[in-house]
């Protein structure tokens, strides 16, 4: 029981950390249809660029990821829209797949050839010691990250549902014409929203590098979990792929543990086949009408 | 009113084929045909063996381009599993050769129709959902089956897969040598091609295309919309299993890595890049991934790199890929559009 | 047109609703053979929705429908098809990336032979002479070869009503065949329906070109808020004070 609960909070913790990303995930997809296959190279970056920082700046993990964070927005908020994303969007969704994989495929080789084929350690934000109290065991990283990603996500839910401009981009992101119709300015929250996106990327690779070891080939795991958090939650609610997240975590930590650990994401995958089947937009998903 | 009545009477004495290709065209497009198939038949004598194992690589790649060419380009089904299809192709036949002694040309028949029955299974996911949902399925089983090739040593060989896979040889005539099993995959793949091209020019290949094109539209005019789904899904995972029982001798091993997800989105790339929805597509794009590198190899470890600007350009400027700008060409220079059609239009 | 003509659809009180919204709230109709029947009614009185439970598109909540009275009932467009009910779309509905004849053959083979049996035949299914006969009838002729998708709009009209045809349907549906048409197309459109039915097709037409449907309709069906206000000639539903005030009224 005592392994169970701490296995249970190690899968609520990266759960978290899946949440951030896929939210970010489906946010793009909400606003302007994008579906970045580069997402999980997204957190792969930063990850790279925060232990560069600690190394030239000579400081610690916090500031370094407080540096990373603006050109992080910058370059995969900003640029990635301006640069990739909006020339693509009159030709459909399609091109715009392709062109994510060849940013994907280029972002990975990139690393390799920048931070080399070795995995490197990567220093978690609190010394990870294990504590108990009653009985239940927890280590306190994965407590620290379960903390920080609740604290995002509430403050993201405040935001979106209580701000004017969370209200817009959450309109935008339900209907970009009516959200038009409405008066707001559309590609202004588009571009929020990839702003966010990137912001949402950084933290969670400060978050989860500690565990994955910062690896130019992070990307592929991580882009595959959050796509499937998001699909899994629903892609067409913030709060679907943030349910999606924590689901896609328990269910691996506790497949890898109690079945098999050569299969650790094939559990995830076999519970996306079987949403994707049987309940196509999400276990908390809205259901969209088909029109003819 | 009496306006269109006059144009009537004018385009009623057109007869039909007088605004088909240009002659020019069709002898630019049949002549570059032979020549590409004369370029392929002696290139041998001019280059070594390495250079024949490259080309042996780009006929295999192709024929498993083809397929994906067939379900993306023609009937909109796209595909992430080609990787685990040619991944399975060339697993069975591979350990049915070794483990069961059975006969190579057998146990590739066996290999392809086991991914045509598997790839129709996958298909009918595709019946429920669409779009990206499908992408995402095919995907999900491109990593099981992944997975499945590495953790399960016992058949699989593991992560390490099997070595020492022995080139088959044809009426007691081995194959062994380069030049021998690079004009046998060349066979291979003018099979695969006259089989696809068949198929497309059938009225299969209309179906195929009026499923991209509007499946509603396809069902409300009677087409079996589920069958014809299930179908293009069959084709297109069995040639890629084909395209896997030719790569295992010819690389003369097998392991899974060979097999994943970037593999899957590899040929993605490869058809978009060639031109989904031409025969000519999956040619190209297996050029730009497997011969264009070995040309390039002074960029070494950047050639991915370059290969993924080059795609989001191309993507960026050619959104049809390099066979659609050849059509573009053919628009431009090959083709006499009738008066009466521009004079229609911009009325 | 007389009583005495043979039924080839009834149609008997069809129910659907969307959520709250209830948009067909028992209609029933006829059609008779070699007649053209004009389906009119307000904006959203629920026309689409009544021919898209006809045909299969949607699953009508209740209600029945029978072909040669046959009950066809909640079989799937495909199977329709076959069975004689050709339609078009109130959008566009042609194969874009295919030619003018490819659409026209498209539409045509599915009523050829099995799915198997169709990959081992001539490409064209014998169906050529077919083909060229429509885009005769169309003056489609100088554009046969020319990809759908680069038409004008009123030539894609055509082409859509054409490949309804192709099939040598029993009934066609048209979903506003006079929408968006330029004026000189408009006359195409209605001499081509008139032309056909003259040779013993029988259309049932959404329209809201009044004067269109005054011109081409043998019967009218009046449909408002999702029921049947009335069915009659052309001069009976233009004088009818009930027509009148559902057009005008609220």
């Amino acid at each position: 029981m005592a392994i169970f609960s701490q296995l249970l909070i190690a899968g609520i913790a990266t759960g978290a950390i899946y949440a951030l990303i896929a939210v970010g995930f489906a946010l793009l997809w909400q606003t302007s249809e994008t579906i970045n296959f580069a997402q999980g190279e997204f957190v792969m970056v930063p990850g790279f660029i925060i232990l560069s920082m600690m190394s030239y700046f000579e400081i610690g993990v916090i500031p370094a990821f407080l540096i990373t964070l603006p050109i992080m927005l910058f370059v995969f908020g900003y640029l990635f829209k301006k640069i990739l994303v909006e020339p693509l969007i009159p030709y459909g969704d399609f091109p715009l797949v392709i062109a994510t994989i060849g940013l994907a495929i280029m972002l990975k080789e990139g690393a390799k050839i920048i931070w080399g084929a070795n995995a490197l350690p990567f220093p978690e934000v609190v010394s990870d010691q294990i504590i108990k109290f009653s009985g239940v065991r927890a280590s306190v990283a994965d407590l620290t990250t379960l903390g920080i990603a609740i604290v995002i996500i509430i403050g993201l839910q405040l935001f979106l549902t209580r701000t004017f401009v969370g209200r817009s981009m959450e309109a935008t992101a339900q209907n970009p014409d009516v959200a038009r119709i409405l008066g707001i300015d559309v590609d202004r929250m588009v571009l929020y929203t990839f702003l966010f996106n990137a912001g949402l990327v950084t933290v969670g690779a400060l978050l989860i590098t500690p565990s994955y070891l910062a690896k130019f080939s992070n990307g592929e795991t991580l882009g595959l979990l959050a796509f499937m958090a998001a699909i899994v939650g629903g892609f067409n609610q913030v709060r679907g792929a943030l349910i999606g997240g924590f689901l896609i975590g328990i269910i691996e930590n506790l497949g890898a543990f109690y079945i098999s650990s050569g299969y650790r994401t094939a559990f995830p995958i076999v519970l996306l086949i079987l949403v994707i089947l049987f309940k196509p937009e999400g276990l908390f998903g809205r259901k969209e009408e088909r029109s003819i | 009113m009496s306006q269109s009545e006059n144009l009537q009477q004018e385009i009623q004495g057109t007869s039909l084929s007088d605004y088909g290709d240009s002659a020019a065209w069709q002898y630019l497009k049949w002549g570059s045909l032979v020549a590409l198939i004369i370029f392929l038949i002696v290139i041998p004598h001019y280059v070594g063996a390495y250079y024949q194992f490259v080309l042996s690589l780009w006929a295999v790649t192709a024929i498993s381009a083809q397929g994906l060419n067939l379900m993306m380009g023609y009937a909109g089904k796209v595909s992430l599993a080609q990787g685990a299809f040619m991944g399975i192709g060339a697993y069975v036949s591979t350990l049915l050769v070794q483990n069961w002694g059975v006969n190579f040309w057998l146990a590739m028949i066996i290999a392809i129709i086991v991914s045509i029955i598997i790839g129709a299974a996958i298909g009918f996911p595709a019946l429920r959902v669409e779009g990206h949902y499908l992408a995402f399925v095919t995907l999900g089983f491109n990593e099981l089956v992944v997975l499945f090739l590495r953790n399960e040593d016992q058949w699989t060989g593991g992560p390490l897969g099997v070595l020492n896979i022995e080139r088959p040889s044809i009426f007691g005539y081995s194959l062994f040598e380069p030049t021998r099993f690079y004009y046998f995959t060349l066979v291979m793949l003018a099979i695969s091609s006259l089989l696809v091209w068949y198929m497309i020019r059938s009225p299969w290949g209309r179906a195929f295309k009026a499923l991209k094109d509007n499946p509603n539209r396809a069902e409300s005019l009677g087409l079996d919309t589920t069958s014809y789904t299930l179908m293009a899904f069959a084709i297109g995972s069995g040639l890629a299993g084909f395209s896997g029982t030719l790569i295992a001798p010819l690389v003369e091993f097998v392991e899974p890595n060979q097999f994943q997800l970037l593999k899957s989105l590899e040929y993605l790339l490869m058809v978009m890049v060639g031109g989904r929805g031409f025969l000519a597509g999956p040619l190209i794009g297996a050029f730009f991934a497997e011969v264009l590198p070995e040309w390039l190899r002074f960029a070494d470890e950047y050639y991915l790199i370059f290969f993924a600007i080059f795609v989001m350009l191309l993507i960026r400027f050619f959104p049809e890929g390099v066979a659609g700008f050849g059509k573009q060409i053919r628009r431009t220079f090959f083709r006499q559009t009738s008066p009466q059609v521009q004079g229609e239009q911009n009325a | 047109m007389s009583q005495a003509r043979k039924k080839v659809l009834e149609v008997r009180d069809i129910h659907k609703s969307f959520g709250f919204v209830k948009a067909n709230r028992g209609i029933s109709f006829d059609v008779y053979e070699g007649e053209i029947l004009g389906v009119i009614g307000p904006n959203g009185c629920g026309k689409t929705t009544l021919f898209n439970c006809i045909l299969g598109q949607l699953k009508a909540d209740s209600g029945t429908v029978s072909l040669n009275g046959q009950d066809v009932t909640g079989q799937k467009p495909a199977q329709l098809a076959k069975a004689g009910l050709g339609r078009t779309f109130q959008l566009l509905q042609v194969f874009d990336s295919m030619t003018v004849e490819e659409n026209l053959l498209t539409a045509a083979q599915a009523h050829v032979g099995s799915i198997f049996s169709r990959l081992f035949m001539q490409p064209d299914l014998g169906k050529m002479d077919d083909v060229n006969r429509v885009i005769e009838a169309f003056r489609l002729g100088h554009l046969a070869k020319e990809d759908a998708g680069s038409l004008s709009y009123g030539q894609q009209k055509l082409l859509d009503i054409a490949m309804g045809l192709m099939s040598n349907p029993q009934i066609v549906f048209l979903d506003e065949p006079a929408g968006g048409v330029n004026l000189s197309m408009l006359a195409d459109v209605k001499s081509r329906l008139l032309e056909l039915n003259e040779a013993g097709m029988t259309f049932a037409v959404i329209e809201h070109n009044m004067e269109f449907i005054f011109e081409v309709a043998d019967r009218i069906v009046v449909i408002a808020e999702g029921e049947v206000l009335m069915v009659g000639t052309a001069d009976e539903v233009r004088n009818d004070p009930k027509v009148i005030e559902a057009y005008l009224g609220h």
